[in-house]
């Protein structure tokens, strides 16, 4: 596990470490059955090209997830993510690389929490931003 | 319209899977006692989905967004009760015939009845 993150080490401007991902069909079918989603766009490519794609496509919650894996990975087990958006902006396709990166645009304190707020986004393995977000995060404070 | 509110039972092994699907090695939730923030997704979304093509039967569905809000973590063992409304809903003509635009609104409680997280999502469906 890597070093706790304290509120005091973050500056705004500074890049999360990015997140590479690489998700198959296997496990599209894995999350399918984990949250239960069984729409047939993501695992029946028959289906999906009659519904006009051009095969099957990740589901847009994996991305919220791993946008999720990235900012938890970032904030340590004493840190709290406390919001999370997360805006579908492109298709994935399973075997597509895809890099998952995060800024910090503000930090403040209120209510004694010490709140960090970053940008995050999903790119493709062609550079195009196929999903963009925000997290909001409570970290601890040195004090 | 507002669904009937579920309860869920968090197994360890639902956290598990979960975080086997995303592929998630965070040493945190590996033995399923505490479930990662976005383990919310998971909760109700086959009965919401259910409910949603029972009400209209769309071609295809896309999620447009998803905001998440989380309150405290869940655990193996809470009693999560789920509620799901429709909080928005636009039409319009698009390039795939009449596009439905749905927001909807889950929230969620644990067993203490305390908030655990809220999740509004954006659903696009032609």
């Amino acid at each position: 596990m890597t070093e706790q993150l304290y509120y005091e080490d973050v500056i705004v401007g500074d890049e999360i470490t990015p997140l590479v991902k690489q998700p198959t069909t296997r496990q599209l079918v894995m999350w399918a059955g984990a949250v239960g989603d069984y729409f047939p766009i993501h695992y029946d490519k028959d289906f999906a090209q009659s519904r006009g794609l051009p095969g099957v496509i990740v589901h847009g919650q994996l991305i919220g997830a791993f946008l999720g894996q990235l900012v938890t990975d970032w904030i340590g087990e004493r840190g709290s993510l406390r919001k999370l958006s997360c805006n579908y902006k492109g298709m994935n396709y399973p075997g597509e690389a895809l890099t998952f990166k995060g800024k910090v645009t503000k930090k403040y304190v209120e209510d004694e929490h010490h709140y960090v707020e970053c940008r995050l986004r999903a790119e493709n393995s062609k550079g195009e931003k196929t999903a963009s977000g925000v997290a909001i995060v409570i970290l601890p404070s040195r004090g | 319209m507002e669904w009937e509110p579920r309860e869920y039972e968090i197994e360890r092994e639902m956290i598990r899977r979960f975080v086997r699907a995303v592929g998630d090695p965070n040493p945190l939730w590996q033995d399923g006692i505490i479930a990662p923030p976005t383990f919310i997704l998971a909760i109700g979304f086959e009965q919401f989905v259910e409910g949603l093509m029972s009400l209209a039967p769309f071609n295809t569905v896309l999620m447009g967004n998803t905001e998440l809000e989380c309150h405290q973590p869940i655990r193996r063992g809470d009693v999560i009760t789920a509620v799901f409304k429709i909080s928005s809903l636009r039409e319009r003509e698009g390039q795939m015939g009449r596009m439905a635009f749905m927001t909807f609104d889950g929230s969620y409680k644990n067993q203490k009845q305390e908030l655990v997280a809220k999740c509004r999502q954006m659903i696009i469906g032609y």
